[in-house]
């Protein structure tokens, strides 16, 4: 992750996905997938190809909490943070997962996981983990720092 | 001998991979199937014996072996088809869970799968449109729109090509039938929007599934390929979504597929007419596209057998957060909260006292016990400033604190607004600022009397339902739990 992509590479995805309708979001997807991340200079090439301009791709990159405009150097937990969760406790769990990470992994809230009936549940990449608690917890955090 | 563990996510979650590893390495044959829907019971294993299939749950790797020797009584949980929490339910749309594995077609067809398609295609749009309407199918992404009206108006309306959209954007907090449904029994929504595609006279669908779906995801990509030559000559694609709960919404859904911010137009003109890329679009919910299936090939009438007033046919109702058995629930419409709040779900996991329900996402309501007695149906949820939504059930124990709640859907609904319209933009961080005010106790009079106020605003001033129905929760934690407001 976070590794520069070369110019051929990010052509070689908005070539994949330019016949597609509405092809912006796929292609957005897998230069993240490709780097970690969509840069200035992605944006500039993409809406060059796409033929939009670069503020209507820029948008598009901010509008959405899944996108990263720069490299995160961490590793991501993703801790579910809405209703179902908070009542299993999952606020304290994500207390505890913010003293616990400093530095070491980066804790972010994400809105629903779908797994509302085995909460507190988290992702780290696509690997789900439910029913977490706070041994479990520590040890899923160890595992990833 | 051969063991049945499901890959549906929540029973992965849970550890169900480690559970089937170590059965593998034990020289057991593993089928890995769709989920129940009996989550405290996850992993789930079942064994097959010349009497059917026996369950044992919660299984850890370290049980298989005394599983394998008779040893595991206590975890011995017995034919899960004629379980008390099966045995309750009418299992149309997931009549599949837990029995069949989700990407085989041999185990699809196996089970009446493609028969709806099959009558669909002998009996043409106009008879399908018939039976659709028949069956009084509401959308089950929480609208309740009437399905028939939809696609009876998208049939009629003149574009140059028209779309089925799937919206499996399941954002609401709560609610997991969409997934369980896509990992489950892909080929079940496949069918659905193909005999949508029929009906409305589209060639080609989008399956628009959020990005924390990554089984999902999988499946219906897997799903579509495999199932393209059955369908053909209409395509189905899955989109990806990017982590906006917004794009729920099927406006702002459409705006995201066709690479757009995800911001709410302004309706009309309605998706129906003019949807995607300016072309007439039925944008139904996947529990609505599932239900379909089993409509065509049973009748509308039948279906329209389930159900009371308006609110005909089946519902599958989740049940989440802290309650004992939680899991997904089939049923008729008409049982009421407290039935499925205590009967069926046997009150919350940690033994508490039930303090509250949500019921319907992060958008619905809260409700207290004595309300309890409410069936489960549209209108009689709108009734009690409620709804249903997508049916989804959260119950929270005497622990909880209403006030945070109402101040959570303030800040859940800031995070998550589009920007497009002022009410939502704006009500909701001047929302959570008054809340915080009324926490801290500065003039909780005058504070709440502003929170009703700008709930007014939101509620009828709001483009879409984020902002409309913010209020919902907020208002209903006030009038509802008012001590909590007074700590």
């Amino acid at each position: 992750m976070g590794r520069l992509m070369l110019a051929s590479a990010l052509e070689e995805i908005v070539v994949r996905h330019a016949a597609r309708e509405g092809p912006l979001l796929p292609i957005l997807h897998d230069v993240q997938r490709e780097q970690g991340y969509i840069g200035e200079a992605d944006v500039r090439r993409i809406a060059q190809a796409l033929n939009l301009s670069r503020a209507e791709v820029s948008g598009v990159v901010s509008f959405y909490h899944d996108f990263r405009r720069a490299p995160e150097p961490l590793p991501v937990l993703k801790l579910c943070r809405a209703e179902a969760c908070q009542a299993r406790g999952g606020e304290a769990l994500a207390r505890r997962a913010e003293e616990r990470s400093s530095g070491r992994v980066k804790v972010e809230p994400v809105y629903c996981l779908g797994l509302c009936s085995v909460g507190p549940s988290a992702m780290v990449g696509d690997t789900v983990h439910a029913r977490l608690d706070p041994d479990a917890l520590d040890a899923l955090i160890e595992t990833i720092a | 001998m051969r063991l049945f563990i499901s890959d549906d996510a929540a029973a992965v979650a849970c550890g169900a991979d480690r559970v089937a590893a170590r059965a593998e390495a034990l020289g057991l044959k593993v089928i890995r199937t769709s989920s129940w829907g009996l989550h405290w019971l996850e992993p789930l294993v079942e064994i097959e014996s010349a009497d059917g299939r026996t369950g044992y749950g919660p299984v850890d790797p370290s049980d298989l072996e005394a599983l394998l020797r008779g040893e595991l009584e206590h975890k011995r949980v017995g034919a899960i088809a004629e379980h008390p929490f099966m045995v309750r339910q009418d299992r149309l749309t997931f009549a599949r869970a837990g029995r069949t594995r989700s990407l085989s077609l041999d185990d699809y067809a196996a089970t009446g799968g493609w028969a709806g398609l099959e009558r669909a295609r002998a009996i043409g749009p106009a008879a399908i449109l018939e039976d659709v309407t028949a069956s009084g199918l509401r959308g089950r992404g929480g609208a309740g729109f009437p399905c028939g009206i939809k696609w009876t108006t998208v049939r009629q309306a003149t574009g140059a090509r028209k779309y089925i959209v799937c919206n499996a954007d399941e954002g609401d907090s709560g609610t997991f039938a969409d997934r369980m449904l896509m990992e489950g029994d892909p080929f079940c929504l496949i069918e659905g929007m193909a005999i949508a595609g029929l009906a409305v006279g589209a060639g080609r669908g989008y399956v628009y599934i959020r990005s924390e779906y990554p089984h999902a995801i999988a499946k219906m990509e897997a799903a579509a390929r495999l199932a393209a030559p059955l369908i053909a000559p209409f395509e189905i694609e899955v989109r990806v979504g990017a982590g906006a709960y917004v794009c729920g919404e099927e406006t702002s859904l459409l705006n995201s597929l066709e690479g757009r911010r995800g911001e709410v137009r302004a309706k009309p003109p309605l998706p129906a007419v003019e949807g995607l890329f300016g072309c007439p679009t039925a944008v139904n919910n996947v529990l609505t596209l599932a239900a379909v299936p089993w409509i065509l090939a049973h009748g509308g009438e039948a279906y329209a057998g389930f159900g009371r007033g308006c609110s005909r046919g089946t519902m599958p109702i989740q049940l989440a957060g802290n309650v004992k058995h939680a899991g997904l629930f089939e049923a008729a419409f008409g049982l009421t909260l407290g039935e499925l709040v205590y009967d069926i779900g046997g009150g919350t996991a940690s033994g508490r006292p039930v303090k509250a329900v949500q019921v319907g996402g992060p958008l619905g309501a809260y409700f207290p016990p004595t309300l309890f007695d409410i069936p489960f149906d549209y209108e009689a949820f709108a009734a009690r400033d409620g709804l249903i939504g997508h049916a989804g059930i959260v119950v929270f124990d005497d622990t909880a604190d209403m006030a945070q709640q109402a101040r959570f859907a303030f800040k859940f609904c800031a995070a998550e607004s589009c920007g497009k319209c002022t009410p939502c933009r704006l009500g909701a961080v001047r929302g959570r600022e008054t809340i915080e005010r009324v926490i801290a106790g500065e003039d909780r009079a005058a504070n709440l009397a502003l929170v009703e106020e700008l709930c007014e605003t939101m509620k009828f001033g709001s483009l879409c339902a984020l902002g409309g129905f913010t209020p919902y929760p907020v208002m209903s934690a006030i009038t509802h739990f008012p001590q909590d407001f007074e700590r």
